[in-house]
């Protein structure tokens, strides 16, 4: 998976005229591969426990912060438990990446740190991160997180526990749950399964009535996905359509670069002001 | 001289002390004040009252109840029940410790009623009845809510016992088949300071008539008059297992690996996130270990109106608020990164103003 910086650059020559010459069909509805993993998050059945948190600091070797709890994802949190408070509405909310089916971090990583890789995991790739953090910007979701406070940072977010799961074992989250309030399955297991509990309560689930499954088709869809009593908006997931999150932006990108017009149009303007001034300087001269 | 010596059992702690001299006496209440966090001064308080035959006089009331919380006052051991009885308060009205009945007691307890009118300390246990005119607990003819009535209406203070007592208890569960409420909704309009628990903790009770027969005044107390000093935090805050519930390591099942390891039971439906009581660092009757979490059980919200007898055994306990970050978690918490930003700015403007006047004053040199 490592490549050196030869190979980064003569990836990158051949990429720019493909890219010049314009992707089609990048707004074609990305599947999920045949093997694609996922989790399922039951905000009804979570009890706010944090059991998750830790397991997770565990799973992949952060520190604990025991008695300095994070409040939001960091540069050591992959996961957190955050809570929704309305009157006498409480829900709890597992923040944590979405592994989109299309993800804007791989469209906006320049370099191809961030990709999907085994499962549909959407990894990062230290060797070949630059650290630009596009991802930050791109992620509807605001999920990669930068180490500020280290001269060698990483860009961490959550990565399934692709290390366990390799083994045969559950992400360190589902787990430790001891409600069953996310789970770990095969993407179209889990699919399945919450569109069976919709079904089967649907007065339960927000929308009442006719419930939604967040990820099912937003931001192009994710294999992470949330089923919440209350409007998902409030428990901090943006409001997407069926559209990947990241294509507006490419769209408008590879539309300004189309057949180079840009930057040729850019140089001609700069071009026209330099000639002008050079012919105003020569009459001042003569 | 000195303590009771059995023939058999050899010296009997916490037995009557007959012929005891002044200075096992004192020693006697100053141990009784420590235990129940009192000053010592406290103790030599006391020990002069009961020798100039003041002791404050004590009624105490049974009503719908198990005597649960008699039988854990029983057994407490600094002071022991026979010394706060026969040396430090006048137990003058008990229907569990006397040997007299009928007429008897009754006669008894008008005779302390009108001998310390205004001044006794009515403790309350179990609670009260008030449906179909509250015939479901009478005693000697009248009904629990006329005797609670009048003895409370007449005592300096008003001490609730026990969760029955306090807000009802078990007698008050659904469907509450004889309208029981606890003795505060009785005694409307006079304060009645509540100890909550199935049973009580007999140190938070003798705590409280300790210090308002010692002090003549009451604890600090919360918005459910519990006294502060035992009720002010939740189990949850000072359990011995909160470690594991932070590294998240919970029992699943009573007898599991996590269950045998101590684990943390909030998995199993444990409400000390939502109980205040002071169980997990006074165990009863000081035997170590001794209440519900130390056990290996959940703890079940005795002290907690609405939890205990109510919400079921196993469901998860709220946890407070305040445990979880906000959905959106505001980051510009932090004033003082603000304030070294001003500072910086004003350092800079003294470094840069001491730049330009040097210069100045080089200029002047060379004009010079």
């Amino acid at each position: 998976m490592s490549m050196d910086r030869r190979t980064l650059l003569k990836g990158l020559a051949v990429a720019a005229p493909a890219a010049a010459a314009g992707s089609a069909g990048a707004s074609e509805a990305v599947k999920a591969p045949d093997d694609a993993v996922g989790m399922l998050y039951d905000a009804t059945r979570c009890i706010g426990c944090r059991a998750c948190v830790t397991a997770c600091k565990k799973a992949n070797n952060l520190p604990l912060e025991m008695y300095d709890p994070p409040d939001d994802l960091n540069g050591t949190t992959k996961n957190i438990i955050k809570i929704y408070h309305e009157g006498d509405t409480t829900s709890y909310m597992k923040a944590q990446c979405m592994h989109c089916l299309d993800p804007a971090c791989v469209r906006a990583c320049m370099v191809g740190s961030f990709k999907k890789r085994d499962f549909g995991i959407v990894t990062w790739d230290p060797n070949r991160c630059i650290g630009c953090r596009y991802c930050q910007v791109a992620c509807p979701y605001n999920i990669p997180k930068f180490q500020w406070d280290t001269p060698v940072p990483k860009i961490v977010k959550c990565e399934m526990c692709l290390h366990l799961i390799k083994g045969g074992s559950q992400p360190g989250c589902c787990a430790a749950c001891p409600k069953e309030a996310v789970i770990f399955g095969k993407y179209t297991d889990l699919l399945a399964d919450a569109r069976e509990r919709i079904a089967k309560h649907p007065d339960r689930y927000w929308p009442k009535g006719d419930p939604i499954i967040f990820g099912d088709d937003e931001g192009g869809g994710t294999q992470v996905l949330y089923l919440a009593g209350l409007d998902f908006e409030k428990l901090g997931l943006p409001d997407l359509d069926s559209e990947p999150a990241g294509a507006i932006a490419q769209k408008v990108q590879h539309g300004v670069y189309q057949g180079l017009i840009a930057p040729v149009a850019l140089y001609a303007v700069l071009g026209a002001v330099m000639w002008r001034n050079r012919r105003a300087d020569r009459k001042e001269d003569e | 001289m000195g303590r009771r010596v059995d023939p058999k059992l050899g010296p009997v702690d916490g037995a009557p002390m007959d012929g005891v001299d002044r200075r096992d006496f004192v020693k006697v209440c100053m141990m009784a004040a420590a235990a129940v966090g009192l000053p010592a001064s406290v103790g030599v308080k006391w020990a002069e009252a009961a020798e100039a035959g003041l002791k404050p006089s004590v009624i105490w009331l049974h009503f719908q109840e198990c005597t649960g919380c008699t039988e854990s006052l029983l057994r407490t051991s600094h002071p022991g029940l026979a010394e706060l009885i026969l040396d430090l308060i006048s137990v003058d009205y008990h229907e569990t410790l006397f040997a007299a009945a009928g007429n008897q007691i009754e006669d008894a307890l008008h005779q302390a009623m009108e001998q310390h009118e205004g001044k006794y300390v009515c403790i309350v246990e179990g609670a009260i009845p008030t449906k179909d005119g509250g015939i479901y607990c009478q005693i000697g003819g009248r009904t629990a809510v006329d005797i609670l009535q009048d003895v409370g209406s007449k005592a300096g203070a008003v001490i609730a016992i026990g969760s029955c007592a306090s807000w009802g208890g078990i007698p008050s569960a659904d469907p509450n088949p004889t309208g029981a409420v606890g003795a505060p909704t009785i005694l409307e309009g006079t304060p009645v300071v509540t100890i909550p628990g199935c049973p009580a903790n007999p140190y938070n009770l003798l705590g409280t008539v300790l210090q308002y027969v010692s002090m003549g005044t009451l604890p600090a107390l919360d918005d459910k008059n519990r006294p502060l000093w035992a009720y002010g935090r939740t189990i949850h805050e000072h359990c011995p297992r909160r470690a594991h519930f932070d590294a998240g390591r919970f029992a699943r099942m009573y007898g599991d690996e996590g269950h045998r390891l101590g684990y943390c039971l909030f998995a199993l439906g444990c409400k000390g996130p939502e109980t205040h009581a002071n169980c997990s660092v006074n165990h009863f009757g000081e035997i170590p270990d001794c209440w519900p979490i130390g056990l290996g059980h959940p703890c079940f919200g005795c002290t907690e109106q609405g939890v205990a007898f109510h919400k079921p055994l196993h469901q998860e306990a709220a946890l407070p608020e305040g445990a979880h970050p906000p959905i959106h978690p505001d980051h510009r918490k932090s004033i003082a990164a603000g304030w070294a930003g001003v500072a910086g700015l004003a350092a800079g403007a003294a470094i840069g103003a001491g730049l330009m006047a040097s210069k100045k004053l080089g200029e002047k040199d060379t004009e010079d």
